[in-house]
């Protein structure tokens, strides 16, 4: 058989497994990774847990070639392997699932697995490739368009491509780093049952980073847990209890607890209401349908649906970044254009997803950067023509130290800041003051674990102070634990709601996916 | 009435034979800066390219007797202009379009500065195919006599638009302009095919260029180019980087281009220098009506610094 990919599939039993000895990362005076040893036999479902900066990437980097490790060893089938780079990783069969899709958008599906192998010929024969993409795809279990543009497949569908990527080019052990990030509870429950039973019938080994203790519990059979660069803890999945695997991922670090939720009150005023909204989709080719929402204050609206429903053009709307074809927004009982003096006059704050780009200029300073909503006004209220620095810096120091944003002075650069204190610092700046409506887009996303807890007590605190909040979010948890309604947000319509408590995870994942 | 007068028929034959004269260093340009703009980089040097390359065919070509190796060495000079850019741009914080405005400048300079001997002689010129013989009117038969360079340009856009989709240096070049991430994670070097496209981009608009010294005007002169290079970038984007539309778009340009000279033979006196203007206009008209403020440009190459 003359055989153009590197091998043809991993075949049964053929499951690779490998092994890190000692295996230490430093980045001049910084050890990122401190005598890591994992063993991962072949066939088994590895699970890699951590907070942000606890070496996950590190070592698995270190594992496919990007770093060299300072010290340490790897073995791959018992033996010990140097690998020098991603291509060496290949040649032993290891293969890596990115966090963020490495797949080429424009290209269709096809393109992009013949593309990515390591043998090309120079001119493609296009009939040949697709009856034998056809045949490799009816020994996959998973089914995927793949004629169709990458642009166009759905994040669970681009997901599972990812993964028929590395297994059409012959890997049997693969890297799935946070892989179900984008994906629907449902999408992600099928996909990674569908990888489980690849690696039951022993034709791949699995080690899987991951935030998601019901996912490790679920399909993992062991897991390893990095917290600061060492390994902190490893076992079979059903001796830890997720509590004890939490508490060796943070160690003992006080999270910041959530206000108890104040009842909503009965006369609570309407703060924002749209109604019979329509706007152009980011392609033009689709349009945002929000018929009527309306939010009250001393609540939280959650947001729910897979990325690309139509949420940051929603977001875009309320943030007057995107014109309205129809229909009209109401804040405070009166009509609502996101003007500078509207959201000042209303108290309407904003905290967008990726707030680096989106609420901040990266290259201004941390104290200037605080000061954007009210540089331009006197202690008086009235405009203000000159800048007063020193009021800024006094203000600037004051919510520093408020909201534990870590920072090396209020001079530095915002962007200097890690994630976690840009988005501590932009809290500050939209949550100082009264505040009658506050939208907020993906507060979490990449954040660690204390990060997370102190913005979503930040966030509920303004709630029970009597804020309307509206929460858009990807991740269901966190919907579910902060909301008190969740309206499900699928090809740019509200096609459901339901009250958070006793939310039926299943239904709001269907209607996600568009059953509805 | 005269035998040779074919009176208003003058004016679309005019267009047809000035849309082939005119377009064709176009699309040699705007061919060359698809191939480089799809790999995710613009160079806006080739008009600095494009007349180096005219200078250096006809100097060779005076020199050495024959245009076709006049036409090979332009196509090395203008690899070695796209060379130089891409080199300059794979270092760190170097960005593409201003090195492409400096490699213009350097262009132009350096080929006056060159030319400066060759003003005088005159080169062979590159060869025609008359496809008119048919015809008796002189006007049809020089209308129809076509150059070869626009023959081997029209094989060559739908070549490139084969080669698009099924060649493997065609996917590699779609692949890193559409997302350098990917690329790496291939093991392509997103650079050195950045680097090779640029060279090839570089040496089809010398061979523009040596259209315009070696067929149409024919001689080598500062005035040579009137912005061929700067407007096939607009091209390409206008032909949303497919390699047919670039032909298409080519000949559309030269066609309205045409149309000033057009209506001058045919005895119009008034007005029809405001037709000279007509690719201008007509290109803004293309590009404002096929533009949208609420949805990116498509088919743009994620890599492209445009689109960034």
């Amino acid at each position: 058989m003359s055989i153009v990919r590197d091998t043809p599939l991993p075949e049964r039993g053929r499951a690779a497994s490998i092994e890190t000895l000692g295996m230490t990362m430093r980045f001049g005076a910084f050890t990122a990774l401190d005598d890591v040893s994992i063993s991962v036999p072949a066939g088994s479902f590895h699970a890699l847990l951590g907070e942000n900066g606890a070496g996950k990437s590190t070592l698995v980097k270190c594992i496919m070639g990007f770093y060299h490790a300072t010290s340490g060893s790897l073995s791959v089938d018992g033996r010990e392997v140097a690998i020098a780079s991603p291509r060496d990783a290949a040649t032993h069969r290891l293969g890596m699932v990115y966090q963020h899709f490495t797949l080429v958008p424009s290209l269709t599906g096809a393109e992009n697995l013949v593309i990515s192998r390591a043998e090309v010929p120079a001119v493609i024969n296009w009939a040949k490739e697709r009856r034998e993409l056809a045949e490799f795809m009816e020994r996959m279990p998973f089914r995927i368009p793949l004629d169709r543009p990458v642009s166009e497949l759905a994040a669970g569908e681009k997901q599972k491509l990812e993964i028929v990527k590395q297994l059409y080019l012959g890997r049997s052990f693969l890297i799935l780093d946070e892989p179900t990030s984008v994906l629907t509870p449902a999408e992600a429950d099928e996909m990674l049952g569908l990888v489980r039973g690849m690696t039951e019938s022993g034709g791949l080994t699995v080690l899987m980073i991951s935030h998601k203790f019901h996912e490790i519990t679920k399909f993992a059979d062991d897991v390893s847990i990095l917290r600061r660069g060492k390994l902190v803890g490893t076992g079979k999945v059903g001796d830890l209890s997720t509590a004890d695997m939490a508490a060796m991922m943070i160690g003992n670090v006080k999270l910041a607890e959530l206000d108890s939720r104040a009842p909503v009150r009965e006369s609570a005023e309407t703060v924002l209401r749209l109604s019979n909204v329509r706007a152009p989709d980011r392609s033009g080719l689709k349009t945002i349908e929000i018929d009527d929402l309306s939010v009250h204050e001393g609540e939280i609206v959650g947001i729910a649906g897979i990325s690309g429903n139509g949420q940051k053009e929603f977001a875009e709307i309320l943030s007057g970044q995107r014109p309205l074809s129809a229909g009209n927004i109401e804040v405070n009982g009166s009509s609502y254009g996101a003007t500078r003096a509207q959201t000042r006059a209303n108290n309407v704050r904003f905290i967008p997803e990726e707030p680096l780009q989106n609420a901040c200029a990266p290259r201004m300073t941390l104290s200037e950067n605080l000061s954007f909503r009210t540089f331009d006004l006197k202690a008086d209220g009235r405009d203000a023509l000159w800048l007063s620095k020193a009021g800024m810096k006094e203000r600037a120091t004051a919510l520093i130290s408020d909201f534990k944003v870590k920072t090396a002075s209020s001079s530095s650069p915002i962007a200097a800041l890690s994630g976690g204190n840009v988005q501590r610092a932009v809290l500050a700046r939209e949550l100082t003051g009264d505040v009658d409506l506050l939208i907020v887009s993906n507060p979490c996303f990449g954040l660690d674990f204390s990060a997370v807890a102190e913005i979503r007590a930040r966030i509920m605190k303004a709630r029970n102070a009597g804020t309307a909040v509206l929460l858009l979010s990807e991740d269901l948890d966190e919907l579910l634990e902060m909301s008190d309604r969740i309206i499900v947000i699928s090809e740019g319509r509200l096609v459901y709601e339901t009250p958070a408590r006793g939310a039926d995870i299943g239904v709001i994942g269907a209607h996600m996916a568009g059953h509805h | 009435m005269d035998e040779t007068n074919i009176g208003l028929w003058g004016v679309p034959l005019a267009i047809l034979a000035g849309a082939i004269r005119v377009s064709t260093p176009f699309i040699f340009v705007s061919l060359g800066e698809a191939i480089t703009e799809r790999s995710g980089r613009i160079n806006l040097g080739l008009e600095g390219t494009l007349v180096f390359g005219a200078m250096t065919a006809y100097a060779v070509a005076v020199l050495t007797g024959s245009p076709w190796l006049g036409v090979l060495a332009a196509m090395a000079a203008g690899a070695v202009f796209g060379l130089i850019h891409g080199f300059i741009c794979r270092f760190p914080r170097v960005n593409d379009i201003a090195i492409g405005i400096a490699m213009m400048q350097f262009g132009l300079g350096f080929a006056f500065f060159l030319g400066k001997p060759f003003i005088q002689p005159s080169a062979p010129k590159l060869p025609s195919i008359p496809l008119g013989n048919w015809s008796s009117y002189p006007q049809v038969q020089a209308a129809l006599n076509i150059n070869v360079l626009f023959f081997i340009g029209f094989a060559l856009s739908l070549f490139l638009f084969w080669a698009f989709r099924n060649t493997r240096p065609g996917l590699i070049l779609r692949v890193v302009g559409d997302s350098t991430d990917a690329a790496r994670a291939m093991g392509i070097n997103p650079d050195r095919v950045r680097l090779l496209a640029t060279a090839l981009g570089g040496s089809l608009a010398a061979v523009g260029g040596a259209y315009l010294s070696l067929y149409y005007p024919g001689s080598w002169n500062e005035g040579i180019s009137s912005g061929q290079g700067l407007m096939a970038v607009a091209l390409v984007i206008f032909a949303r980087w497919n390699p047919i539309h670039c032909f298409l778009a080519a000949l559309l340009f030269g066609g309205t281009g045409a149309l000033g000279p057009a209506l001058k033979s045919v005895g119009v006196t008034q007005g029809y220098y405001l037709f000279y203007a007509a690719p201008y206009v007509l290109t803004l008209a293309i590009l404002i009506a096929t533009s949208s403020p609420h949805r990116a440009l498509s088919g743009a190459p994620g890599a492209l610094s445009l689109t960034k």
